[in-house]
């Protein structure tokens, strides 16, 4: 989960400057979030990928001002 | 006939006795703390979600609190009209619940801020503001971290159009400025009420600017407003 585009990120950019501070001035746009690990235990990876949206899009996430993405692993 | 505020108290409130104590002790009325657990508000006139750190802003600001099994019964008594005054994380949990639209960032300063801020009253005509006057200025503390009002510009829009916007940061003047805003709340908001009117969220302090002896008074005029409004409402009934 990041911050939505069209809302300041201050952490980022005080971290931005940081980095142009040591010398990488190519590197610009960089945006702070979090990162959440959880198990479905289901058997389809369509099960799996409706159900994170769903929880992401109910709690994990705030809609109003946050982006959130996700990939699905398969556990053994 | 005394007005019945119920304090809601979840795990990491930590105004929620300040809330009780003007309620009783400075208003005069009754006053009863419950606990999140509770399904029911059972008697009450007035719900207070009051400020603090619940489940220590865990997740996001407000975000777990809106699963208490008390919440269900505040959002009910919220629907059918019944008043309900969110102070600073309260204001969060409100948010979070759908009851008041829009968000609370992170300071753009990134840090804590507290102290003492003006704010402008924009609207006199609701169940927390009768007692004041549009334009009034009001000497009120803030103490948060994420106070940073948020809303896209359809919803900022609605708020405008429909007069939602109850209170803005502004200078001892009632100036409305940058340098009065102390979070970067969006156009200065402090606080702003649901449609019906009936739901205020603020991030200012008014329980702590009540009793007298902490030289303060400015915010029991929000009090004053709610026990004038609610006895004149059970009046005509």
């Amino acid at each position: 989960m990041t911050l939505r585009q069209s809302i300041l990120d201050p952490q980022g950019k005080a971290v931005e400057h940081g980095v142009h501070s040591l010398g990488y001035g190519m590197v610009s746009n960089v945006r702070i979030g979090k990162y959440i690990e959880l198990d479905v235990d289901v058997s389809t990876r369509q099960e799996a990928e409706t159900i994170t949206r769903e929880v992401s899009q109910k709690l994990l996430a705030n809609p109003v001002m946050e982006d959130f993405s996700f990939t699905i692993e398969e556990k053994s | 006939m005394a007005l019945k505020f119920g304090i809601v108290v979840f795990p990491g409130s930590n105004c929620d006795h300040d809330s009780h104590y003007v309620a009783q002790s400075v208003l005069g009325q009754e006053a009863r703390l419950i606990w999140h657990k509770e399904s029911s508000l059972g008697d009450v006139d007035c719900v207070i979600l009051p400020g603090g750190f619940s489940y220590g802003d865990y997740l996001r600001c407000g975000a777990l609190a809106r699963f208490s099994p008390i919440m269900k019964d505040v959002v009910r008594f919220a629907n059918n009209g019944g008043t309900v005054f969110g102070i600073c994380n309260g204001f969060q949990i409100l948010v979070e619940a759908g009851l008041l639209p829009g968000v609370l960032l992170r300071n753009q300063s990134l840090k804590f801020v507290c102290k003492y801020v003006h704010l402008k009253v924009e609207n006199a005509s609701t169940v927390f503001t009768s007692q004041c006057k549009r334009g009034d200025v009001l000497e009120i503390p803030i103490a948060h971290g994420d106070g940073n009002y948020f809303a896209d510009n359809e919803t900022l829009k609605r708020l405008e159009d429909r007069n939602q916007i109850v209170f803005r940061y502004c200078d001892p003047l009632g100036r409305i400025s940058d340098d009065a805003n102390p979070n970067g709340s969006l156009g200065n908001i402090a606080g702003i009420v649901n449609e019906a009117g009936n739901v205020l969220g603020m991030m200012p302090h008014p329980e702590r600017a009540s009793d007298p002896a902490l030289r303060h008074t400015d915010g029991r005029k929000l009090f004053d407003s709610v026990v004038e409004s609610l006895v004149h409402q059970s009046q005509l009934a």
